[in-house]
């Protein structure tokens, strides 16, 4: 019987898919209707001049074409196309050809040869070119097929000679992009074509167009994408044209040389006006070097990023681009980088009071000195240097990536970065700490270079300074004196900008655990114990003295020496900072004292720890006892919500996972209490009161598995299956109850309806997982399908209930990795007394500083409340500016929210909070819509079936006090 | 040929540094570059010997114009002198913040020179005024065409604001004059640009020629580093400045760095003549850098939020401050007092921005002296720090070299220099591009020949029928054309020889040459036609694309040249071949001749 019915229910499914079906051929009825090929006949026969033609054209362009009529409508215009004089009129059917052989599922090889013959003919250049970008579409729509390819690419050959730049450009175009490319092809046919294309675009190298050149070094490129290997001899062709009189010449050209010292970069190529020789890479290098000092800054910035790349020249070359050679009045000079380096190993620290400190030494040998064609020579300082940021930023990533890749390099261009911390524009400003940052742990600072680095630390910009903290977090400190110098400046800075609290802590965490060593010796000073008196205790609450304990405290981790140096007090402030700021103080192993918490071996892997196995273990057992009586049930419910939720509480990483558990078995326990009623026997309008709590209980139901299915990032498919389902029980549970508490059937009618296609809907969507849910609710459901569908809801009703009371509850698998998306206010505080005052009806800024963890795209998802006193809710939508990402996971939000009010007699307080909002077709449907080739087609998309929006709090609400007051009149 | 001359007037221009004025004949034209004065002396010698441009007649007539690159006394100065006083009454040429700014720095000298040190003799407020009327303001990039011939383009050139290169040309020779450029951009302007221009000379300043700079960041960080730490430590900073120019680098740096780190502690600016200044920086926003370009819509960045106009007063006030006072050698005036005022604190400091001159008390105090002997035999105790940093706007060695390779001239003139030290600019200049470099003395006259392209029109006709037969054009080869070259007018055009004698109204005249050819051929008349035809056709490797046609009549076409056999009239055994072709295939037609000389191979019939 069971079997049957499955097979009925397959026999629904295909039947669905026959409704799709019908509406598809509806949907072409309406659109073959006018038979468009026929109308634009119709048009163009009517047009009596060019213009008239031209409109018609246009406007046919705006509508698409069908697959089915395509080739017809190709054939109409060339038909016309033959029969035309005008040469606008030719252009706009040649690109309607292009268009046209664009439409998704038209193979246009039917019409190649007709495409082909029309460039016999033709005079105009601009309708050869045109015809030939159609070609080169119909071309790229055939990948399978060689001999077109190599076809199309003999017309192209052909037409190589034409006195037009636009025909030859196109030509190259083309010939880059369906040239043969692999060399078996090109043998196979012998034809013109099989001569090497590289040969034919290598002549155009020197045409006299300078957008033909740049064509033919972007054919180069593109047969290089394409999988070609180019010819090494082309290299010195390459090497000619970066000194083109035209900067779209010499920025492709740079292109091709980068790309030639990749596929070449042992080979060896002499130098010229010498007998030596280098390997090319480095020849490359130096040439690219050259162009960072260009006349166009497009150049530049093109040559400057290419530089990062270049990873296999040798380090000789690489640190020359460093070294400017100076001098004056010919005699040798010192940079004042290395001026700085020397004072600091001589020992002697700070200059600059002597006249003539930076007098030239020893003198050059004048021929020795080469300005200008050395190179490599300097490239780097003159990039850093460049008028346009671009460039300099582009020269900052370059340096990254050279420094990722060479310690000894890292270590040079050191001095470089922390140079560039005083650039003009905060935006190099920022990229160059993040470059440092990435680097770091290649480099120590020097305490010299510290200083400056610090130095940045009272930059006004919140980014910068956060940057740094970032920054400071993993850089290497040579010397104890460093640390202090450190640790000062933090504390200043902490001083001017209370705000940067939180982060400068974190950094004097990572700091002290780094530098357990350095921070030993300063410990009594930083504690100001002294080894006779006693000291002031000091100020508890004071954050500087809190950023000193946790430097201490991080250090004292591996340094158990340390501890002995603390006076007691410390001891108790270390319990209370544990407690408090348990993230940035650890465990330490005090003397006399038990430690906090049992210290974790780290050989435990995940997966033997405990806390994840009782994890496990809790949530087996409520599995497994799914055949108890309720009350049991109830009870065991109860008791392993309240364990995830406290080993949430305890462990962080995992509580996500007991978080999720928690809030599914949750549900399961408000149904099984909606379910456990009584009263349900009993005629309904006497207890509407019970039948409250039950709807309630269904309501939350709904809200909890909205919050599982969109809070929660890491959840896989086989979650989302269980989620749907217990949000239709929760459906089934809602008409249930209605349906006890409303008279008479007609609005039953309507809800049923409903409720069915939702159960109709969940198959058609979760059709794989079905085999997994058997003795679900759904699963019996689906056996009662036909029943369901024939019988009145009062009926339904009654299936429903019994169902839901006999199904049994399905095990929800954990996937891998399952974070809650969590949201935290740093600012407003929500401490202030002083009310916020505004004159009413203007707006007043409120700065909402938050981070977000295990949000996915909150540019799109991320919104923030305010709750007025009054009830009133307004939705912000932050811009997308306004989240930077400083890690993976977490986001930062930093944007103005704008209040305004009519004027209140009392200042009250707002609340803020920040809400997830969610779309339950957001995921799935948007991909199976196939995008329109017409760009012009805008035509209103068919909106998919009944989408839930909806907002999910996710923060704490922070209550913020206001005061908008009357106007003065 | 043709030739441009160049000459130094007076001492200063060539290899000297001080006063430019610089003459240039291009192509019959003559043309001023810069007019400046020599501040070292007090006497004639400080400014230009005019009388050297032309002995008798006036500077108007020969001149054909004065372009004046920026403001700088040592480029201007002279100007009204040589306007009002010698008498010149042609156009001046500057670009338009130049025109602002220069007769404010010309009324200052003149003040200093006349008011001050009472000289008699010189130019007047009025003067300067008159003097402003003939100027012609250029924008960047602008074609000024002169006269018919002559036109001037002004190209950015840092330094100083509205600081420019010119292009000076006369058909298709040209001249680019730098004046004073920077290759590196600083806080307020950008880097000097030209384009290929490929002028025939390139005539560059070269006062760092011996010199490669560190990166500029270094000095900027120095400088900042000095003032903030004295700053936080309670001292007063000195600034000794020069108005214009360096000064507003400084307060830029200074004010962005007040406003990134959030400083409180005040900055004055004395002068008068800086508020002015001040205005016109303002104005000339798109003279300036890219950041200050790109951000003046919500503020101009000479709109100081920081710095603050100077009172005597404040030079009293307790705590910390930076005072920015003129002039910039410490050698006179409010930056003196100051200093004196504040020389006695060793929390104070004084950094001087850039070169002082021997003899005054910056001088003095940069090379160490402590104990400085005042007017009045006041001895005044130095114990306030001495900083030297050196922000010099002039292209080093290696910008130079760069814009060189940015322009790609013929030739390369070195001036604004120490000799020794051009010397090994120009050695270099040749080695690396190999092109010619001069670095004419003062007075002294430097020709340069060129070798100027003449462009010629060509009817389109002609064009097209003459590419139709070569293969594809290529610029980079010369090609051989046929056709008729007319001189009409001033004007040169190519034209087919059909048109040119249309034009001309003369009839065609076909011009031939016929050739009899002897041959021992004892057949018949149209078969010893046959042996030659057969021979033509055998000779494939030469005659291969021409049509060899035998027609019926007997005679033999080669393209257009005609062949006819006939017996000799007394000798039968000797048959006359009549050669006839047009002087247009006159290389084809002597070739057949020849070959047939030779005679026709035995047994082909």
């Amino acid at each position: 019987m069971a079997a049957h019915l499955k097979k009925r229910v397959y026999e629904e499914f295909t039947k669905v898919v026959q409704q799709q079906h019908e509406d598809l051929s509806a949907k072409k009825l309406r659109l073959t209707k006018p038979s468009k090929s026929a109308a634009l006949h119709v048009d163009l026969c009517k047009a009596t001049s060019p213009a008239d033609a031209l409109q018609y054209l246009l406007q046919f362009a705006r509508k698409p074409v069908e697959v089915e009529s395509v080739e017809g409508v190709v054939r109409i215009l060339l038909e016309h196309y033959y029969k035309e004089n005008d040469a606008s009129v030719r252009l706009k059917i040649a690109s309607l050809l292009g268009l046209l052989s664009k439409t998704a599922g038209f193979s246009p090889d039917c019409i190649m040869d007709d495409a082909i013959n029309t460039l016999q003919n033709e005079k105009s250049h601009q309708v050869l070119a045109q015809l030939l970008d159609t070609l080169l579409v119909i071309g790229t729509k055939l990948p399978e097929n060689p001999s077109v390819r190599i076809r199309l690419v003999e017309v192209a050959c052909k037409h190589l000679t034409d006195s037009s730049h636009g025909v030859r450009n196109k030509c190259l175009q083309l010939i880059g992009c369906l040239g043969p490319v692999e060399k078996g092809v090109a043998k196979e046919v012998e034809s013109q074509a099989a001569k090497d294309v590289q040969k034919i675009i290598g002549d155009h190298f020197n045409d006299q167009d300078p957008r033909v050149r740049t064509a033919a070094i972007k054919a180069m490129l593109q047969l290089h994408e394409r999988g070609l290997k180019l010819q090494q001899a082309i290299y010195s062709q390459a090497c000619k044209l970066l000194a083109d009189d035209y900067e779209q010449v010499r920025s492709a050209a740079v292109q091709l040389i980068w790309v030639l010292s990749q596929l070449y970069p042992e080979s060896i190529v002499p130098i010229p006006s010498s007998n030596e020789e280098i390997r090319l890479v480095d020849d490359a290098f130096g040439k690219i070097c050259h162009m960072v000092s260009d006349g166009s800054w497009v150049v530049r910035v093109q040559a400057a990023k290419l530089l990062g790349s270049m990873q296999q020249v040798s380090s000789h070359f690489l640190e020359q681009t460093l070294d400017k050679k100076l001098m004056s009045d010919l005699r040798r000079k010192r940079t004042a980088h290395e001026r700085a380096k020397e004072l600091y190993s001589s020992g002697e620290f700070s200059s600059g009071r002597k006249w003539g400190d930076d007098a030239p030494k020893e003198e050059i040998d004048t021929g020795a000195v080469n300005l200008i064609e050395s190179g490599a020579c300097g490239a780097f300082v003159h990039g850093l240097e460049d008028e346009m940021y671009e460039v300099r930023i582009a020269a900052v990533e370059a340096l990254c990536m050279l420094a990722q890749s060479s310690p000894s390099f890292a270590e040079k261009c050191l001095d470089f970065l922390v140079d560039m911390f005083n650039d003009e524009i905060e935006e190099v400003r920022l990229q160059s700490i993040h470059t440092m940052r990435k680097i770091s742990n290649n480099i120590t600072l020097r305490e010299d270079q510290l200083d400056t680095v610090l130095a940045v630390l009272e930059d006004s910009s919140r980014d910068i300074r956060e940057a740094l903290h970032e920054l400071l977090c993993c850089t290497n400190v040579s010397t104890k004196e460093g640390i202090h110098l450190a640790l000062v400046e933090l504390l200043k800075n902490l001083t001017k900008y209370p705000t940067d609290r939180e982060s400068i802590w974190k950094c004097l965490k990572f700091l002290g655990s780094r530098h357990p060593t350095l921070v030993l010796p300063l410990v009594p000073e930083l504690l100001s114990t002294h080894p006779f008196f006693d000291t002031p205790e000091p100020d508890m609450d004071d954050p500087a003295y809190i950023a000193v304990l946790v430097l201490i405290f991080n250090a004292a981790k591996s340094c158990p020496t340390m501890p002995a140096l603390f006076s007691d007090h410390t001891f108790r402030h270390y319990a209370y900072l544990r407690d408090s700021l348990s993230h940035l103080v650890p465990p330490l192993r005090l003397p006399g004292r038990k430690l906090v918490s049992s210290p974790v071996s780290p050989s435990i892997t995940p997966h033997e720890d405990p806390s994840q196995q009782f994890l496990h273990q809790s949530l087996e057992r409520v599995y497994n006892l799914q055949h108890l009586d309720p009350q049991g049930i109830q009870e065991l419910l109860e008791f392993t919500i309240r364990d995830l939720q406290r080993l949430g509480e305890l462990q962080s990483e995992l509580a996500g996972m007991a978080d999720f558990s928690a809030t599914y078995l949750q549900c399961q326990l408000l149904l099984i209490k909606a379910l456990q009623e009584k009263l349900w026997n009993v005629a309904a309008p006497l207890y509407l009161k019970q039948n409250a709590l039950a709807s309630a209980a269904a309501k939350q139901i709904l809200e909890e598995t909205y919050k599982m299915e969109f809070m929660y990032s890491g959840v896989e498919s086989r979650q989302v299956v269980i989620i749907h389902h217990m949000r239709l029980q929760a459906k089934a549970l809602q008409l249930i109850v209605t349906a006890r508490t409303t008279r008479g059937a007609e609005p039953l009618f309507g809800m049923c309806e409903k409720f069915l296609q939702e159960v109709d809907s969940f198959q058609r969507c979760f059709i794989s997982e079905l085999p997994h849910m058997q003795g679900s609710f759904v699963d019996k459901l689906l056996d009662l399908m036909p029943r369901l569908v024939t019988s009145k809801p009062s009926e339904v009703v009654k299936i429903l209930q019994t169902t839901l009371r006999q199904s049994t509850f399905l095990h929800l698998p954990l996937p891998e990795q399952l974070h809650r998306a969590t949201a935290n206010i740093i600012e407003p505080t929500g401490e202030s007394d002083n009310p916020l005052r505004f004159t009413s009806g203007l707006v007043v800024a409120l700065d909402v500083d938050a981070t977000l963890e295990h949000v996915q795209d909150p540019q799109g998802t991320v919104k923030v409340q305010v709750l007025y006193p009054d009830g009133q809710a307004q939705l912000i939508h932050p811009k997308p500016a306004d989240f930077r990402n400083p890690g993976p996971g977490r986001h930062r939000l930093i944007t103005q929210v704008y209040l305004s009010h009519t004027a209140w007699t009392e200042p009250c307080q707002i609340e803020v909070r920040l809400l997830l909002a969610y779309n339950s077709n957001r995921s799935k449907a948007s991909a199976k819509i196939p995008k329109s080739t017409w760009s012009e087609s805008l035509e209103a998309l068919p909106q998919p079936e009944n989408g839930i929006e909806g907002t999910i709090p996710f923060s704490k609400p922070v209550k913020v006090y206001i005061m908008p007051k009357p106007a003065r009149r | 040929m043709s030739y441009l001359s160049f000459s130094c007037l007076g001492p200063g221009a060539g290899q000297d540094v001080g006063r430019s004025c610089i003459l240039v004949s291009i192509a019959g034209k003559n043309v001023m570059l810069d007019c400046g004065m020599h501040m070292g002396y007090n006497d004639d010698r400080r400014f230009p010997d005019f009388s050297y441009i032309t002995q008798n007649g006036r500077l108007t007539d020969f001149l054909d114009c004065v372009i004046i690159s920026h403001f700088h006394l040592d480029h201007c100065g002279a100007l009204p002198y040589f306007s009002e006083m010698v008498g010149y009454d042609g156009p001046i040429y500057m670009t338009h913040p130049t025109k602002a700014i220069c007769p404010i720095l010309l009324e200052d000298y003149r003040k200093i020179t006349v008011d001050k040190k009472g000289e008699t003799n010189f130019f007047t407020s009025q003067m300067i005024k008159d003097c402003m009327k003939k100027v012609v303001a250029v924008h960047l990039h602008q074609t000024v065409q002169v006269d018919e011939e002559l036109e001037i383009k002004a190209y950015y050139a840092g330094h100083v604001l509205g600081a420019a290169m010119f292009q000076i040309k006369v058909g298709c020779e040209s001249v680019v004059y730098t004046g004073d450029y920077n290759m590196t951009p600083d806080r307020h302007l950008g880097a000097a640009w030209i384009d290929k221009c490929r002028p025939d000379l390139l005539i560059t300043e070269s006062t760092y020629a011996t010199t490669i700079r560190d990166s500029k960041r270094c000095r900027e960080r120095d400088f900042l580093k000095k003032v903030h730490e004295t700053v936080e430590r309670g001292g007063k900073v000195l600034i000794p400045v020069f108005a214009l120019g360096r000064a507003q680098e400084l307060c830029i740096l200074l004010e962005t760095f007040w406003e990134r780190m959030n400083l409180k502690a005040p900055i004055y600016f004395s002068t008068g003549l800086t508020e002015k200044a001040n205005h016109y920086y303002k104005l000339f926003i798109t003279w300036t850098n890219q950041k200050i370009r790109k951000t003046f819509v919500q503020r101009n960045m000479f709109e100081f939020k920081h710095i603050k106009a100077f009172d005597r007063a404040f030079a009293d006030n307790p705590g910390p401050m930076v005072v920015f006072a003129t002039p910039g050698m410490l050698h006179a005036g409010q930056s003196l007092q100051i200093f004196r005022k504040w020389a006695g604190n060793e929390k104070n400091m004084v950094i001087m921005p850039g070169y002082c001159v021997q003899g005054t008390v910056g001088h003095k105090i940069l090379s160490g002296q402590r104990k400085l002997e005042m007017e009045g035999r006041q001895i005044l105790e130095v114990k306030m720090q001495v900083e030297y940093m050196s922000f010099s706007a002039h292209a080093d060695a290696k910008g130079i070299m760069q814009l060189i390779r940015q322009a790609e001239p013929r030739n390369v003139l070195l001036v604004h220099g120490e000799a020794k030290k051009m010397e090994f600019l120009k050695q270099k200049i040749e080695q690396e591009f190999h092109v010619n470099c001069y670095m004419p003395a003062n007075g002294e006259t430097t020709t340069i020949f060129t070798n100027p392209s003449i462009p010629v029109d060509i009817s389109l006709g002609l064009l097209k029928r003459e590419t139709a037969i070569g293969l594809s054009p290529d610029v980079k080869k010369p090609k051989l054309m046929h056709g008729t070259l007319i001189m009409k007018d001033n004007s040169f055009r190519l034209v087919s020889p059909e048109q040119a004698l249309k034009e001309l109204g003369l009839a065609e005249h076909q011009l031939r040459f016929t050739c009899r050819v002897h041959i021992q051929d004892p057949r018949k008349e149209h078969e010893t036609a046959l042996r030659v035809y057969n021979h033509l056709k055998g000779q494939v490797q030469v005659l291969k694309d021409y049509s060899v046609q035998h027609l019926p009549d007997g005679s033999i076409t080669v393209e257009s040249i005609l062949i006819q056999a006939t017996a000799h009239s007394e000798d039968q055994g000797t048959k006359v071949l009549l050669v006839s072709w047009t002087y247009q295939d006159e290389e084809l037609g002597s070739f057949l001749t020849s070959l047939l000389k030779k005679g026709l191979p035995q047994g082909t019939s």
